[in-house]
């Protein structure tokens, strides 16, 4: 084949393509550097921590509860509220569109019960005065056949009927309504309890904090503050009940539908503080008044999914998907060396600069965007190894056609180039909607499989164009692949077919 | 490996060329065989969920004594409802898995657990799985699925042709079906990695599929207006051509995925790795043969059907019908015309 003006027109942009390539790693290397971002955030199933997602809990006849606005709300309570904890890196994210979002909870370290119990609660605090109290267990004949004065037989039934002995009913729902009266278990499944309409409520709270009785025996309390409204309420229902009979001279402390405690009141409380001891833990007592100091949740939730993983599983499975990258990519390298001779060192070249790219775009996405690693991501990069190795050989395959047709690989390289490309489009961006689809219509770890598996898609196509295609290029011009070495790939013996030599 | 190149060339020039369409009955029978024991396995067994979708808790002790007697006695004292699922993963760990329980009761076990074994109740690896959460996990993933089917065929048919469209969908389906059917079959846990792994199949079986379909329709591009060849000659000749790249495509994807099984169900014993790769790696499998056996076939038996091509069939069966005898394997002989003249110069050959 007589050399023409169309190698020498090329010739000067493989050689500009590589160093436009070279000119960005060196870019974001530094960029890297510049913004600090020199190491990749891992999430916690790498590292340790404990994951809560919340959904929201549409009531029968709320559904217009659960609203755009009332979700975020919940995410800046409930990002108070583990704020108050002080772990350094937590997050709270609402995932998902429109009034079908999940709320995420992650919080690195050690913590884990206590994030569990303390995002859930609804924390709808309420006073109420008590109207009859009995043993937990539902009773026989004899409670029945004393109803409380004044409850209806509806009710009366419901507290015979309940037994708080079974945890199903010590769930804590947060959906009793203020206005009736109802029937509640105690936090501790003990006692059984039919409650009079609520007088005090959170909202009326304007300072909580917890504090520890050293003459009563070092027990924990919450004492409130209310604002001026619950303090009017709160000494009109203390001096009303202060002169009752037990146990009606009671007020509970109802917590999420639970009876927190239920003090006997001895005289009216004017001043507008209150304490609610019951026999809480430090921990429990100041959880307790963070939560009422960031006030209710304006939903109720269920605990989706709780994730809890230990440090030492974190780092196994980190180990694990790395030494599972390692091995893909040699098994690959070897492969490529193996099959595609000298043209497997531009598989094992293509595959490094790919490799480089993902890595420091996981270090400044995880500055600019917060992209955290998770195990599941490191999957779809592994997963991707394959589908980037892939491009290039549907190339090579495709140079190897046109040498079997008879052109010289000069030729061969650049029309084998315009028919590859198309199918390495195609089959890319069937790869880029998979991950999309993914990405939108999953929660929690498909996401981070769905964003990396579509990143290094977009990467390969990167890598193929500028590195990949520039290199074939360069690489055809030297003697030792054009002249069909026996170890270029290219020679005669390999592609089963007598090679149009390059005069 | 050069072997293999070797054949690269000759499946190339079509002197080695399997029949992938004219045998299109046998390919299809494996298939429905296949297809009908997943449809009988997953009704008669149906597929193992994992808690994600039942809703339920997993509770992981890291204690290289700790028996799975030891911790059935423990979990048993705290008098929680349900079934018990106890297993040994890997040579240290113990895993409980419980039916929904609440937040009182998961603890009572945590506990129960770590005072039974010695350790803090932080070291127990814990998954709490809320009743309602695996409905909301299904529906997403069937959503993703259908998604996904829908795009891909309207991206398919704009791309290429309708028709390749639905015979790369048809080839999906079949890849979805078996895949399940053995997860039905071998009683595998199918949990939120597993349908990712699935989804990510489609994308992947899909991927063979269009590199296959590119190749059909560069052939096939002039078909009618020449005769040397029927619809499904082309398509078989384009098959053949890309099958050195199919298998080396699906090799080197199946290496990486490979590897995550092999580390995932090696070193850690269960859990997201193996689950996602143990999915990958089936449905590669799978979406490799359909990409060969099942898509070319239909794309050419719903071409056929058009007028224009039924035409060039005629043609071509009369013009190949006066050089060979056998009609039969006129797909094979159309293709080898060029390869007598080229064999006679090759070295090493066998």
């Amino acid at each position: 084949m007589s050399t023409t003006n169309k190698p020498v027109k090329t010739a000067a942009r493989p050689g500009r393509s590589l160093a436009i390539l070279g000119l960005v790693l060196v870019a974001m290397t530094s960029l890297v550097f510049i913004q600090g971002a020199t190491s990749v955030h891992l999430g916690l199933d790498l590292r340790g921590g404990t994951s809560v997602t919340l959904q929201p809990r549409i009531a029968p006849g709320e559904a217009g509860k659960v609203t755009s606005e009332s979700i975020d709300q919940a995410v800046s309570i409930i990002r108070q509220r583990v704020n108050s904890l002080g772990v350094a890196e937590s997050e709270v994210t609402a995932q998902g569109s429109g009034t079908n979002r999940q709320i995420v909870i992650s919080v690195p370290g050690d913590t884990g019960r206590r994030v569990v119990e303390l995002v859930g609660q609804t924390a709808e605090l309420r006073f109420r005065q008590v109207l009859a109290s009995g043993a937990a267990a539902p009773a026989a004949a004899d409670k029945a056949a004393t109803p409380v004065a004044g409850v209806s037989a509806d009710v009366n039934a419901k507290f015979a009927a309940l037994d708080c002995t079974k945890a199903e009913n010590r769930q804590g729902t947060g959906t009793d309504a203020p206005t009736d009266t109802i029937v509640a278990c105690d936090r501790a499944g003990a006692t059984k309890y039919i409650l009079a309409p609520a007088e005090v409520l959170g909202r009326q709270i304007s300072k909580a904090s917890a504090g520890i009785d050293t003459q009563g025996g070092n027990a924990w309390y919450v004492s409130l503050t209310f604002n001026n409204e619950g303090t009017s309420a709160f000494g009109a229902l203390t001096a009303r009940v202060t002169t009752l009979p037990e146990p009606t001279n009671q007020v509970a402390i109802v917590l999420d539908g639970l009876v927190v405690s239920s003090p006997r009141i001895t005289e009216a409380i004017p001043s507008g503080n209150a304490q609610i001891t019951g026999s809480f833990t430090q921990l429990e007592a100041q959880d307790l008044a963070n939560v009422l100091k960031y006030g209710a949740l304006p939903l109720a939730f269920d605990r989706g999914e709780v994730q809890q993983v230990s440090p030492t599983l974190g780092a196994d499975q980190l180990n694990a998907g790395l030494i599972a990258g390692a091995l893909g990519l040699g098994l690959v390298f070897l492969y490529s060396l193996l099959y595609y001779r000298g043209l497997g060192l531009v598989t094992v070249g293509s595959l490094s600069i790919a490799a480089a790219l993902t890595y420091l775009l996981f270090l400044l996405l995880g500055k600019w965007i917060g992209f955290t690693l998770t195990l599941a991501g490191i999957a779809g990069a592994i997963v991707a190894i394959g589908v980037t190795a892939d491009s290039f050989i549907i190339y090579f395959e495709r140079i190897r056609d046109e040498v079997r047709e008879g052109r010289s690989l000069r030729t061969a390289v650049e029309t084998g180039w315009t028919r590859a490309r198309r199918t390495i489009l195609v089959a890319d961006f069937v790869s880029i909607i998979a991950a999309v689809l993914l990405y939108f219509f999953a929660v929690g770890g498909v996401r981070g499989f769905a964003f990396t598996l579509g990143l290094t898609t977009l990467i390969d196509l990167v890598v193929v164009f500028v590195f990949t295609k520039p290199l074939v290029s360069i690489l055809s011009r030297v003697n030792f692949f054009s002249s069909g070495h026996s170890l270029s790939g290219f020679s005669s013996k390999s592609l089963g077919t007598i090679v149009a030599k390059e005069a | 490996m050069s072997k293999m190149s070797g054949l690269g060339g000759r499946l190339y020039r079509g002197e080695t060329a399997i029949d992938f369409i004219g045998k299109r009955r046998r390919w299809y029978s494996i298939s429905a065989l296949f297809v009908l024991a997943s449809i009988a396995a997953l009704s008669l067994q149906g597929l193992h969920l994992g808690i994600e979708f039942k809703g339920g808790s997993s509770f992981t002790v890291n204690q290289p004594t700790a028996t799975v007697q030891q911790a059935e006695a423990a979990v048993k004292e705290t008098g929680i409802p349900g079934e018990l699922i106890i297993q040994k993963i890997g040579s240290n760990k113990v895993r409980v898995q419980t039916g929904a329980l609440d937040t009182v009761q998961n603890n009572a076990v945590q506990d129960a657990l770590a005072a039974k074994f010695g350790v803090s109740v932080e070291s127990i690896d814990t998954q709490i799985i809320g009743p309602s959460w695996g409905k909301e996990i299904t529906r997403k993933a069937l959503y993703g699925l259908f998604g996904f089917l829908i795009v891909v065929m309207l991206y398919l048919a704009m791309a290429f042709e309708p028709k390749m469209a639905v015979a790369a969908i048809a080839a999906v389906v079949h890849d979805v079906f078996i895949t399940v059917g053995i997860y039905a079959l071998v009683g595998f846990d199918v949990t939120p990695a597993t349908v990712i792994g699935f989804l990510t199949i489609l994308g992947y079986s899909l991927y063979d599929t269009v590199v296959v379909f590119d190749k059909v329709r560069e052939n096939t591009r002039t078909i009618t207006a020449t005769s040397t060849k029927t619809y499904s000659q082309a398509v078989n000749h384009a098959v053949n051509q890309t099958l050195v790249r199919s298998a080396n495509t699906s090799l080197i994807a199946l290496l990486p995925v490979g590897s995550i099984l092999f580390v995932g169900a090696g070193l850690l014993g269960a859990g997201t790795l193996k689950d996602l790769s143990l999915a990958l790696f089936i449905g590669l499998a799978v979406g490799t043969y359909s990409s060969i056996f099942i898509a070319p076939p239909v794309l050419a038996q719903l071409r056929e059907k058009e007028p224009a091509m039924q035409a060039l069939a005629k043609r071509v069966n009369s013009r190949s019908g006066a050089s060979t005898e056998s009609a039969p394997s006129a797909a094979v002989a159309a293709v080898n015309g060029r390869g007598p003249r080229n064999q006679p110069k090759r070295k090493g050959r066998k």
